[in-house]
């Protein structure tokens, strides 16, 4: 199936999950991420069993903070 | 280096005042060539946290100016955030937050509300460089 990844089209494996998308996309401190697909936000903790279709648009927001 | 334009500064400046007494903060985009960022655009975002010491950015608004960026063919640059009462330099807190090596981590200092300072910074683990900023 096709999917879109921050803006890319990519192939990928049916039934993909969010956390092995993450795995392949070699996303860095994965802890510090959140991710939408089609604009939802995905809950935390839902990563495992949240399976990707065929024309979802996936985007990884990293947390931006900090503190004075 | 890392380029910024002087009305863009003025935008990042208004929006940190009017956040007074809180931290104010956003997103910095534009493009990269032969290593020189130039910012095309500033984002101003909530800080969730509504706070004078923390910020965090509003993930959906940071959603949207993603997808600003890439409308618009820009490439995401950093952040930027104010310091209301302390030095442009990163604490201790932005620099365990830096999680992007290759970005610009830009800090406005209002801590004498006359003489505003912005610097910018690449953060790697605890060092923190201040590089090269160009206001024009």
């Amino acid at each position: 199936m096709t999917i879109t990844v921050a803006g890319n089209k990519k192939e990928v494996a049916d039934n993909l999950t969010v956390a092995q998308l993450i795995v392949d996309e070699n996303v860095e401190t994965p802890e510090y991420v959140t991710v939408t697909i089609n604009d939802e936000f995905v809950k935390s903790g839902t990563f495992e069993e949240t399976t990707l279709k065929d024309g979802d648009v996936v985007e990884f927001l990293y947390f931006m903070g900090g503190g004075q | 280096m890392i380029k910024l334009t002087k009305s863009d500064f003025e935008k990042i400046l208004a929006h940190a005042v009017k956040e007074l007494p809180d931290e104010a903060c956003g997103l910095i985009a534009g493009t990269v060539e032969d290593g020189n960022k130039e910012i095309k655009k500033v984002y101003l975002l909530t800080n969730i946290d509504h706070s004078n010491e923390h910020f965090s950015l509003d993930p959906k608004e940071q959603l949207e100016a993603i997808k600003d960026m890439r409308k618009n063919g820009f490439v995401p640059l950093g952040n930027w955030h104010s310091h209301p009462e302390s030095p442009s330099r990163p604490s201790d807190e932005d620099k365990r937050l830096a999680f992007d090596s290759k970005a610009s981590y830009m800090i406005l200092s209002l801590m004498d509300r006359e003489n505003p300072v912005l610097n910018s910074f690449k953060i790697t683990g605890d060092t923190a460089e201040k590089e090269g900023l160009v206001i024009e």
